[in-house]
């Protein structure tokens, strides 16, 4: 047992400190966690988070040809590369700004599935329909700050400092796909 | 005191007996009836009242557009043009809404710069410059989330753009631009929250804005010669000698506000907006609202400086523009308040006031096209650093300098000996000085 100090008043002083630091403590607790809902609201609902996957059937796409889906709202870019652009994305050059080995971004060499969101600043860029601005590397083209995408997705030239985003996706079957 | 007041405002028992209970007819008089105003204001002394009249304006404007609003993503653009088109007067309400959120920032950057030329954040009014501060910052994060409702191209794709800058910060970005979102995109649930954030915002601005006139009803205005009243002749009351003024200025604002709102309304917007969100597929070119421009140009100018990436280091400069304002009391250093004693200091000011508005004008522009055409390597991006480095370079190297190396121009004895000095006796102001008396009778 600690020897307690007591002013002239009688009043334990320890004692006094304890109490007002305890309940400041508890106070301080009680309010963070009653906040926390309230930031916690501000979090993708479940809603939204079911929608968090989708699956895209590659049958109907042809060699060369690219087509758009929508996960999570935003554009995925899904393209059936042809040889040549498989092969332009295998050397890539040295001093990448996002240096990534074309392997490490596919899973099958003929398919490539990128986020189309510019890691810029989020526009979408171009490239995906016929006769579009695929930029000065046969990939992707985005108008907003002018980012160069390659065939592999990466950035080669412009403002943006990331690669397309590769997003988590497995095939199902040879022909279909699983994205999320 | 309140007795006193009770007995010299006016009113019958009824007034009496309220203000008696809780005094609002004699604080009404105090503060608006008899405070004590230098008698030499100009007219830029009218733009703070104008941006009072503005808030109200939009905050009575905005009320009646929330109630035919829908903020749902596939009925928000139809339901603005259900207003424009369809119900009574909506194109009046929100043509006013939308051009007044043009003029407030008119007549605030106007009321901003006043404050800087006249050294109105200078000692002891450095809160009342500061809660100034906030008001601004207030009303650019209500403008942006307001620009967001229509749900046009712009709304969206500028949405998108602004939240993403957060994703530049380090390590927890990804997930705090998730978390603004509310999902994975700019979508229904960011559209929501914005929508609440718009309708709240201006009523906190309300709150501020009080603090901002209790503060300056303690401290007192500043005027055109910066020197504090020293004695009554020094001052008149606030009522009828600046209400007169302010309705007046406010009669000449009316006018070239009803010409753009009924003759040219789509003046400050972009066509762009007119075309429906659209999340797959981005505009041309996506530029803010024109209140935004210097900062944009600030945002998109500033290089990876050390180990900080060009997107990061932008971001920082944008905010940083903004909040060195809240230093300017320290920086500007000089002892002499107005700058029509700082015969450096005006030549500087102007450059600066070029320099703002030049970043304005970079911000508006493609950055990677030539200024001139004869000289193609000059781009815009070369005079947004240019002018983004001058903007911070006179904040932090020219105000202090000046503050010690300028020798400011002898000061008048007092307001009002300058004022009667320059009209060589007799005239308006003469008979101003002796209404003063008068009126206190």
């Amino acid at each position: 047992m600690t020897e307690q100090v007591q002013d002239h008043d009688g009043h334990d002083e320890d004692r006094r400190d304890f109490l007002y630091i305890a309940t400041g403590a508890f106070a301080a607790t009680i309010g963070a966690a009653a906040i926390w809902p309230f930031i916690d609201a501000w979090n993708p609902s479940a809603d939204v988070l079911a929608q968090a996957s989708t699956e895209v059937d590659l049958g109907a796409i042809e060699e060369g040809q690219s087509v758009t889906v929508v996960w999570r709202g935003k554009p995925v870019f899904i393209r059936h590369r042809t040889g040549t652009e498989i092969s332009s994305a295998d050397e890539p050059p040295d001093g990448l700004p996002d240096p990534q080995s074309d392997g490490d971004r596919v899973l099958k060499p003929e398919w490539l599935v990128v986020v189309g969101i510019c890691t810029h600043l989020g526009c979408v860029p171009l490239g995906q329909k016929v006769g579009e601005n695929r930029g000065e590397f046969g990939g992707w083209f985005c108008p907003c700050h002018g980012s160069h995408y390659d065939t592999s997705g990466r950035i080669r030239k412009g403002p943006a400092p990331r690669n397309l985003e590769v997003p988590e996706y497995a095939f199902l079957t040879d022909t279909s796909i699983r994205i999320g | 005191m309140s007795a006193h007041s009770i007995e010299t405002g006016s009113g019958g028992g009824l007034v009496k007996w309220i203000d008696s209970r809780l005094p609002i007819f004699s604080y009404m008089q105090k503060e608006y009836g008899e405070y004590p105003a230098p008698r030499n204001f100009n007219y830029w002394w009218n733009f703070g009242a104008l941006a009072m009249f503005l808030l109200v304006t939009m905050i009575v404007t905005g009320l009646w557009l929330a109630m035919q609003y829908t903020p749902h993503v596939d009925l928000a653009f139809d339901s603005v043009q259900r207003i424009m088109r369809d119900v009574n007067s909506g194109w009046f309400i929100r043509l006013v809404h939308v051009n007044g959120g043009s003029f407030f920032f008119i007549v605030v950057y106007i009321h901003i710069f006043r404050g800087m030329y006249y050294g109105s954040f200078k000692a002891p009014r450095e809160l009342l410059w500061m809660l100034g501060v906030i008001i601004l910052l207030l009303m650019m994060a209500t403008a942006f989330m307001g620009y967001v409702l229509p749900w046009g191209q712009l709304s969206f794709w500028g949405a998108t753009v602004i939240t993403n800058l957060f994703s530049a910060i380090p390590l927890v970005g990804d997930s705090i631009v998730t978390w603004l979102w509310g999902g994975f995109t700019v979508d229904n649930p960011t559209l929501n929250r914005f929508y609440a954030l718009h309708f709240l915002l201006p009523f906190l601005i309300v709150g501020v804005v009080g603090l901002h006139v209790v503060a300056l009803h303690v401290t007192g205005s500043n005027n055109p010669l910066g020197i504090e009243p020293k004695s009554q002749q020094d001052t008149v009351p606030f009522h009828p000698y600046y209400t007169v003024k302010d309705s007046f200025g406010l009669g000449v604002f009316l006018v070239i506000f009803a010409a753009v709102v009924f003759f040219a309304p789509d003046f400050f917007s972009e066509p762009e907006n007119y075309e429906k969100a659209d999340f797959l597929k981005t505009p041309e070119e996506i530029v803010p609202e024109w209140y935004f421009l210097p900062f944009f140009a600030i945002l998109r100018s500033v290089p990876a400086i050390w180990f900080v990436e060009a997107k990061l280091a932008g971001v920082i400069a944008m905010f940083g523009s903004i909040f060195v304002l809240f230093a300017l009391p320290w920086l500007d250093t000089a002892k002499v308040r107005s700058g029509k004693f700082r015969p450096i200091f005006r030549w500087f000011f102007l450059i600066f006031l070029v320099d703002c508005l030049l970043l304005g004008f970079v911000g508006g522009k493609p950055p990677n096209s030539p200024v001139f055409e004869s000289i193609e390597s000059f781009e815009f991006i070369d005079l947004g650093r240019i002018t983004t480095a001058w903007y911070f370079i006179h904040f932090f190297i020219i105000l202090p300098l000046l503050g010690r190396f300028e020798r400011p121009l002898p000061l008048p004895d007092s307001i009002s000996a300058a004022v009667l000095g320059s009209h060589s006796g007799g005239g308006p102001a003469a008979s101003g000085a002796t209404a003063k008396p008068m009126e206190k009778a």
